[in-house]
């Protein structure tokens, strides 16, 4: 117990002071790069902001994470259950996928001109549902016919086989996936923060610090991003733990 | 149209569409098995025992010919059936009791969730596994885990019992262990067996009927009667009349290879 949270404490411990004696040896200016002691200043002052537009960029990936695992898991469903939709699909998927997000942000922001809310979640969702979908896919399709036979041969329904065998197994790849996915949806949020600036999000709080020339504060935006995206990732190793915790190997 | 036998094949042709055309698997093969009778079923790998196995558990229909259980027209699956594979294919989410309970969550049964329970618990104590209930397969080795999975197979009380290769992956030993195994099930469970096999010690060890197929189309080659008249024992597997019926076994089995001539067929 004092190892799990006392380790990785000591480690951050550990990159601050490498990252403080850094700047301190190189004698960086802030423009350069601002250094630890910097920070504590810009959180004080700016911690109402901070709390507002943490909370902004939370909620929206939160929601783009949601929408992916709906939109995901079906179109998984539909691919792992369907050879042929899995042959018509697939290279669309893939093709859509390597599209930089950051060209389709101006196109999506043009799409729903003024709709700051929508846009973001949207480019959260489109940059984070593709290894969802992937996974849930494979995961389907990969099932040996043999766990669908047992369950089949006595007359069970196609939906009583997914609930009771096909889901559960492909629990842990879909969380494998989500694990990716989540921190994908929170570059996705913040992209759309920074590149179509809407004064929302920890996104915007950064590119205000730019303009201001404020560097201490855009590099406190970016722990305070790191942060969230931590809390974010262990939420979801969290709930990995509780649904899919058989699928551990027990240390032996 | 009533006949003694409880699984009765009749004349079943079947081939899958490929992508290079229909390949036939099975042609005119004709089965039939007593109530309480135990057929072993060997023949080439690929010559469509599996396809059998999934004609009789109605996971599959014959293009041609007609598949009865207990006098009735099988036409989709039904609750009556149980099957084993090769793989276990127990669910790591589940104990070793829960897995063996599957079954009873999808047939109709009046039974409750307590006697459900000692159902499961029953059949694990008969085949050794008592103190294992609340394991998870992986936990287990490779004879328990198959183990559990025929308890898992005769849960439910099944008419038919399918088992395909079941004991194909273990070691000889372990294999043999499961062969008395399956006596002492047989001894307690009342259910008509189908056992697909490679092994001919195990056929004639474990069933009172070897149908040997030919190879791919099969049809029923050669029909081998084992009279059961004492519980079988393996010393029973190293007398002389054990050895000639392997000897005509293995020659019928290297005819429909056709790697022999069959001139020499006693059937
Ligand atoms: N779903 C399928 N589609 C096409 N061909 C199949 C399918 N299942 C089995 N086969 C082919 O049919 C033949 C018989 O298969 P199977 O019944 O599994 O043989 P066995 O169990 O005797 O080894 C094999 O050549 C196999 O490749
Ligand atoms: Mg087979």
């Amino acid at each position: 117990m004092v190892r799990k949270f006392a380790v990785p404490f000591i480690a951050v411990l550990v990159f601050l002071g490498v990252w403080e004696a850094l700047v301190w040896i190189n004698e960086w200016p802030n423009f350069v790069m601002a250094s630890p002691s910097d920070l504590p200043a810009a959180y004080s002052k700016y911690w109402n902001l901070f709390l507002i537009m943490g909370w902004q960029t939370l909620w929206r990936t939160v929601v783009g994470l949601l929408l992916a695992v709906v939109f995901g898991v079906a179109l998984g469903m539909i691919m792992g259950f369907s050879r042929t939709m899995r042959d018509a699909l697939y290279p669309l998927l893939v093709g859509f996928n390597a599209i930089p997000k950051a060209t389709v942000v101006p196109i999506v922001a043009l799409l729903f001109v003024g709709a700051h809310d929508l846009n973001t979640v949207l480019i959260a969702f489109m940059i984070s549902f593709f290894p969802i979908a992937v996974s849930v896919s494979i995961g389907l399709s990969t099932l040996e016919p043999e766990y669908r036979d047992i369950l089949r041969s006595l007359g069970a329904s196609q939906a009583t086989i997914f609930w009771k065998i096909a889901l559960p197994k492909t629990l842990p790849e879909f969380f494998g996936a989500l694990k990716v996915a989540v921190t994908l949806a929170f570059i996705g949020t913040n992209l759309m923060e920074i590149v179509s600036p809407h004064g929302r999000g920890l996104g915007a709080l950064f590119d205000s610090g730019k303009t201001n020339a404020d560097y201490p504060l855009m590099f406190a935006v970016l722990i305070a991003l790191a942060f969230l995206g931590i809390v974010l990732y262990y939420v979801v190793v969290a709930l990995e733990k509780v649904f899919a915790g058989w699928a551990e190997r027990q240390p032996t | 149209m009533t006949t003694d036998a409880l699984i009765d094949i009749k004349g079943v042709t079947h081939a899958y569409q490929t992508a290079e055309g229909p390949l036939p698997v099975l042609d005119n093969l004709n089965v039939s098995v007593n109530e309480g009778g135990f057929a072993a079923v060997v023949g080439p790998s690929g010559c469509g025992k599996s396809t059998l196995t999934r004609l009789i558990a109605g996971l599959m229909k014959p293009d041609t010919g007609e598949v009865w259980l207990h006098g009735a027209r099988v036409k989709s699956p039904r609750s009556t059936v149980g099957m084993a594979f090769q793989n276990p294919v127990l669910l790591e989410w589940r104990s070793i009791l829960k897995n063996v309970m599957l079954p009873l969550e999808i047939v109709p049964t009046k039974l409750t969730n307590t006697q459900k329970e000692d159902r499961a618990r029953e059949l694990l104590s008969l085949v050794g596994l008592e103190g294992f209930e609340d394991k998870r397969p992986s936990e287990l080795s490779g004879g328990m885990r198959q183990r559990a999975s025929l308890c898992r197979s005769l849960v439910h009380k099944p008419e038919v019992l399918i088992l395909d290769e079941p004991f194909g992956a273990l070691d000889a030993f372990t294999r043999e262990d499961l062969w008395q195994t399956m006596h002492a099930l047989r001894a307690e469970e009342p259910f008509t067996g189908v056992l697909i096999t490679h092994d001919l010690r195990e056929s004639i060890f474990l069933a009172d009927q070897v149908l040997v197929l030919s190879g791919r189309p099969a049809t029923t080659q050669y029909v081998m009667d084992i009279p059961t008249d004492a519980p079988r024992t393996l010393d029973d597997l190293y007398t002389p009349e054990a050895a000639e019926r392997l000897n005509v076994l293995r020659h019928q089995i290297e005819i429909a290879q056709g790697r022999a001539s069959d001139e020499g067929e006693a059937a």
